[in-house]
């Protein structure tokens, strides 16, 4: 998959009506079918619960007080499996709560809004991309009469229908494609420390030749290092960079100096990046 | 050990940067979290006006973080605010209540006025449909078994005798599970209706099929009446909410068609926009769909077991249908009068 290969390959243009480009990231077949269990879970518990107490109103009630309750329960399956996803989807936050829980959300392909109609679509078609060779299946089943070739025809059924995302690059199911939508990721990321604000005991300047052993991808990765607060990870980088650079390094000062060097890297970088040279990697000029 | 001069200045310079503009992006986030959850009455005057101006001042940092700042931590969490205020701001969020108002008045007619092509394909397909069903019954009895399934039959078939099928027509049938079996009915149809939008994208092939086998069981069912001499009085027992349901599922089908359509014959557009644009027009007509699928089941309900009168089914039937076309095709003279 692309996906795993190369994560740039799902970032697509946005470019608000300001002129930001704000490079939304397409969500990936994973995400989109853990966002989906969780929905099916929440349907099926919520299903179950209700059914529970109509059977047992059913029970205490005779049959003719149970009518009414009978309409609300069949009305309310069919809310339960039609409704939920367009109702959340067409919310305030585009988004079921099983999509909420994963971080990702139904945007427009075109950048403007998201409209029922789309919300609508794009939902409609889950019906014959799951619902309809699962709920055949189980008539069958239940009536037991699902031969093996029916079986087998359902499931493929569904499982082209599923991996279909897997297949354009825009990891579009068939609802996406007709609702003219995709599922993009919006995390909810907080703001953490400025690394270089962080002041360490070990105070080392370093050479205008040690700071140019590098550039900013390897700058990323230091800084994911020190996010991370792995302590031998961070003696192997430290022992690495201290190599290239011909600095001693004592392994109990890795991250102290790790630290220091991020800080110092990072201004020298970006005083380059502020006079018109973005350093990419360690092998740009 | 000499330092590249100036490296401390741009240090300090960019530490200000952050510290001088991350009120505004926390109050920003803040104001996010609050109208995400509720709806924006929750907020004050001055916040609402402020959520715009909050919203530029962290496209215009996330800018310069881009251009200036190494920072990917700080840069991922501006990129991911703005991202959460574009859409909130840009997701053109109307009140439920102008949605709802909207799809009444013009998005609903205008789907089906769109769509009249597949519409009167779909009626046509209907018909020929029953025809072919009328004829195969009558050729021979055997094919209603076929066409009709038992559960759907309710005891209905060619060897009953008149009264038996004069008694579902006039008498209270299903008795006290009554409204449950038109919940029932209702349910079906709509999936039915579903089904046939859904797989209008296979070349529209299932839509049209879907449409045929509905206009069959329509045939076969007139036949056995027909054969007793009860013909008039199943059009009916059927007109008071068939037109309605007929009508509806006939749209479902034109929906499906569009999608199936424009999906082999895309036109000027590419094949991914034209079948956009189609899905979006078919889903707002299958929202509509919805709609009469529920008036069909309240008249089924409440109307086809109390009014009795042949007559008075005959006109509400017809009453219905009247109503329908005249929304669809006639409503929008009146929008164009009132400007």
């Amino acid at each position: 998959m692309a996906t795993a290969r190369n994560p740039a390959a799902l970032v697509r243009p946005l470019v608000t009506p300001e002129g930001v480009d704000l490079r939304v990231k397409l969500a990936d077949a994973g995400t989109r079918a853990s966002g989906f269990l969780l929905d099916v879970v929440i349907i099926i518990v919520a299903a179950v619960v209700v059914s529970l107490v109509a059977i047992f109103g059913l029970g205490g009630l005779g049959v003719q007080e149970a009518e009414p309750l009978f309409i609300v329960w069949i009305i309310f399956i069919f809310l339960l499996r039609n409704v939920y996803f367009i109702a959340f989807e067409a919310g305030r936050r585009a988004a079921t709560p099983g999509k909420r829980m994963v971080g990702i959300l139904v945007a427009s392909r075109s950048g403007a809004g998201l409209t029922l109609d789309q919300v609508i679509a794009r939902n409609l078609m889950r019906e014959i991309e799951v619902f309809l060779p699962l709920s055949i299946l189980a008539a069958r089943g239940g009536a037991g009469v699902a031969d093996t070739l029916s079986t087998i025809f359902g499931l493929v059924w569904a499982l082209l229908f599923s991996v279909f995302p897997l297949f354009n690059r825009d990891r579009l199911r068939i609802g996406d494609l007709l609702a003219g939508t995709w599922v993009v990721e919006a995390p909810k990321v907080a703001l953490v420390e400025d690394l270089s604000l962080r002041k360490d005991r070990v105070a080392a300047r370093f050479s205008a030749a040690q700071l140019d052993a590098y550039g900013i991808a390897e700058l990323h990765k230091l800084e994911e290092v020190l996010r991370r607060d792995d302590y031998f990870a961070m003696k192997a980088v430290a022992e690495t960079i201290g190599r290239k650079i011909g600095a001693k390094v004592e392994p109990v000062d890795s991250k102290a100096f790790l630290t220091a060097y991020y800080g110092e890297l990072r201004a020298h970088l970006e005083r380059k990046l502020l006079l018109g040279n973005r350093k990419a990697d360690k092998y740009a000029r | 050990m000499t330092l590249p001069a100036g490296t401390d200045a741009v240090r300090q310079s960019l530490a200000s940067f952050r510290q001088e503009r991350e009120a505004d992006w926390k109050a920003f986030e803040a104001l996010l979290a609050r109208v995400e959850k509720r709806a924006p009455r929750a907020l004050s005057e001055d916040e609402l006006l402020s959520l715009p101006l909050l919203y530029r001042s962290a496209l215009s940092s996330l800018s310069v973080a881009r251009a200036t700042s190494l920072d990917s931590a700080l840069i991922a969490y501006l990129e991911a605010l703005c991202l959460r205020g574009y859409f909130y701001l840009y997701g053109a969020r109307r009140s439920l209540r102008t949605r709802v108002g909207d799809f009444f008045l013009r998005d609903w007619p205008a789907a089906i006025r769109d769509l009249w092509r597949e519409v009167w394909v779909s009626v046509g397909l209907t018909v020929v449909g029953a025809i072919a069903g009328y004829w195969l019954v009558a050729s021979d009895k055997h094919w209603y078994d076929a066409i009709i399934a038992p559960s759907l039959a309710g005891g209905r078939n060619p060897d009953s005798s008149a009264e038996t099928l004069r008694s579902v027509l006039y008498g209270d049938g299903g008795g006290h599970f009554l409204s449950g079996f038109a919940a029932y009915l209702f349910t079906h149809n709509t999936q039915v209706s579903i089904l046939a939008f859904a797989l209008g994208f296979a070349f529209a092939v299932p839509s049209v099929l879907i449409i045929l086998m509905n206009g069959c069981m329509l045939g076969a069912i007139f036949q056995i009446y027909a054969a007793k001499g009860l013909g008039f009085e199943l059009g009916g027992w059927l007109s008071i909410h068939g037109t309605t349901e007929l009508f509806a599922i006939a749209i479902a089908g034109a929906a499906g068609m569009r999608i199936g359509t424009s999906i082999a014959f895309p036109g000027e557009l590419t094949r991914m926009a034209a079948a956009a644009q189609a899905g979006r027009v078919a889903a707002t007509a299958m929202v509509g769909v919805a709609v009469m699928l529920l008036f069909a089941g309240l008249l089924e309900g409440i109307g086809r077991q109390t009014i009795t009168g042949d007559v008075a089914r005959y006109s509400i039937g017809g009453g219905m249908l009247t109503l329908w076309i005249c929304y669809f095709y006639l409503f929008r003279m009146v929008r164009h009068g009132n400007g």
